[in-house]
């Protein structure tokens, strides 16, 4: 393997994962949306990448899903839905982003820390990134973990779902079947998040997700 | 032995008096360049130059209780910042003092220049100075470690943190596709606008007391003392600038010291690149807006967090290779 070809992979790989931190440290809902389709096509790059190195045809077919569902067709949806609720121009307030970010740094190295001893007879690119691949799927829940507002949660997962398509192009041999059928679950998991979202609007009239805690506590 | 010695030493007093020389005029291009950019004619980019010569011919009127530590900052501030300039490769690598021209030594160097400025604050003894010393502080606890990452990525890639071994590395080693550098360079850009006080974290213009840090630092100070302190300034921008072309654009930085012709090409180079990056700047001052003194700390911490991550990227990539 030539050594361009690794750093174009690295460059992807690691592209994803600073995004991801991007996606972290964003506080403007809009701008979140646009980091999030960023990501999604450095993916689609990414896998269109690897279906180049490792001579594997199905992946590019991989790659148009991304391109087409998760850098075009998910963010417009999703800002259908904002510019409705009309949340676009909201700015969330992040608590402690230093601290969120430090965390963030804190499970990347753990991920490293933890692949590279697993997998140490694989390809160097394939540890890469599958490395990487754990490391986006953590800062995705993350970035679940400290928003307070549906639709940042749902990008957070959207974000965790892409490390998951990086770690299967990652690992040889995934069969076309299962990508797909992991594309149209995120899917319908969008379609639901969606309506759940509608839902929460209405009843609560917020899309903080502490009204639901407060919900619960008045009935118990 | 006396003969092979000459060269280096030369152009060594070269660089000291060039950078020297050359940093009102950054100033003074920088100036210029921000009035154009706002439909106003402006000063003459020389004018920096005059306003030296006259704060130094002008009478020192010290303030009230203040200790020996306000007479001695400026030339401290100066004299660090100088030597600090002098070990920086601006046009040429090789030069005398450049064995120990450890980019740890240099943020060292600035350190102290800046731990004097930020006690002369304080002898002063006014709320302002205090204020400025506290802001400064603030705003270096960020900057410094985030330099220090920067520092990390290329001694990795280099395998040296001595400042002329890695500017030749980078010009002429094939380094491919690095991610980590342009993180770094990201890095890099906080840290040079947070350390010269440029916009988004300070204004160099404005006396508003709820924005000013190097401002309110300096505020009691006056004649040749003033001057000293904003020469130092200068002096600083212009190593800053030189430390970001030496790591990020280094081409046509002159290796040896053998041919004249050489180094002149290599000297026009280097104020071309040092002009255009001072444009550059104004530019990039006209189009943002200054930023809360609050905020500064999620700007730098940004930075900081990029510049852990291209650590990382870099290790795990030298990890598998």
């Amino acid at each position: 393997m030539t050594n361009l070809t690794f750093d174009i992979s690295h460059f992807l790989a690691g592209g994803m994962l600073v995004l991801s931190f991007v996606i972290l440290y964003q506080d403007r809902l809009s701008s979140l949306l646009n980091t999030f389709a960023m990501q999604a096509t450095v993916l689609a790059a990414a896998v269109a990448w690897q279906a180049q190195v490792q001579h594997a045809p199905h992946l590019y077919v991989t790659a148009v899903i991304a391109l087409v569902f998760k850098a075009a067709i998910i963010p417009a949806a999703l800002r259908r839905i904002m510019v409705k609720l009309g949340i676009h121009r909201e700015i969330e307030p992040v608590v402690g982003v230093g601290v969120t970010l430090l965390a963030g740094v804190g499970l990347a190295a753990l991920s490293i820390l933890l692949l590279y001893p697993v997998t140490a007879d694989a390809q160097a690119f394939t540890r890469e990134d599958l490395a990487f691949a754990l490391a986006v799927v953590l800062l995705g829940l993350l970035t679940m973990i400290t928003r307070h507002n549906a639709i940042s949660q749902i990008i957070g997962f959207m974000s965790l779902e892409n490390g998951l398509v990086l770690a299967a192009t990652g690992a040889n041999g995934m069969p076309l079947v299962v990508e797909i059928s992991v594309a149209f679950s995120i899917l319908i998991a969008f379609l639901i998040f969606g309506i759940f979202v509608f839902r929460m609007r209405e009843r609560f009239d917020t899309v903080d997700i502490h009204a639901l805690d407060r919900f619960r506590k008045g009935r118990a | 032995m006396a003969l092979d010695l000459l060269p280096p030493i030369a152009a060594q007093i070269g660089q000291m008096i060039l950078v020297i020389l050359v940093a009102p005029l950054l100033i003074g291009v920088i100036r210029k360049t921000k009035a154009r950019l706002l439909c106003r004619v402006g000063a003459s980019i020389f004018q920096p130059y005059l306003d030296l010569w006259k704060l130094m011919v002008k009478e020192i009127v010290p303030a009230h209780n203040t200790s020996w530590i306000y007479r001695v900052a400026p030339y401290v501030v100066f004299s660090t910042t100088w030597v600090a300039a002098a070990l920086v490769p601006t046009f040429a690598t090789g030069l005398m003092f450049h064995g120990a021209a450890d980019l740890v030594a240099i943020v060292g160097l600035l350190a102290t220049a800046r731990f004097a400025l930020a006690l002369a604050g304080m002898d002063v003894g006014t709320s302002f100075g205090g204020l400025g010393a506290s802001r400064e502080m603030m705003i270096s606890a960020l900057a410094e470690p985030a330099m220090l990452m920067v520092v990390f990525t290329l001694a990795m890639l280099a395998h040296t943190t001595h400042l002329a071994a890695i500017a030749t590395f980078l010009a002429h080693q094939p380094i491919g596709l690095q991610l980590s550098l342009m993180l770094v360079f990201l890095t890099f850009i906080a840290v040079l606008l947070a350390e010269n006080g440029r916009i988004p974290i300070d204004n160099p213009a404005t006396h508003l007391e709820l924005t000013m840090v190097h401002e309110a630092m300096i505020l009691e100070y006056s004649g040749r003392h003033l001057a000293v302190i904003e020469a130092a300034a200068a002096l600083k921008l212009v190593l800053y600038f030189s430390v970001f072309l030496c790591l990020f654009a280094p081409c046509g930085i002159v290796t040896s010291l053998e041919s004249v012709p050489a180094i002149l090409e290599g000297f026009v180079l280097y104020m071309a690149k040092l002009l255009l990056g001072g444009v550059a700047l104004a530019i990039g001052e006209t189009c943002v807006a200054k930023m809360r003194v609050f905020r500064v700390a999620e700007f730098l911490g940004a930075g900081l967090v990029l510049g852990l991550l291209a650590v990382l990227l870099l290790f795990a990539s030298e990890g598998v290779r």
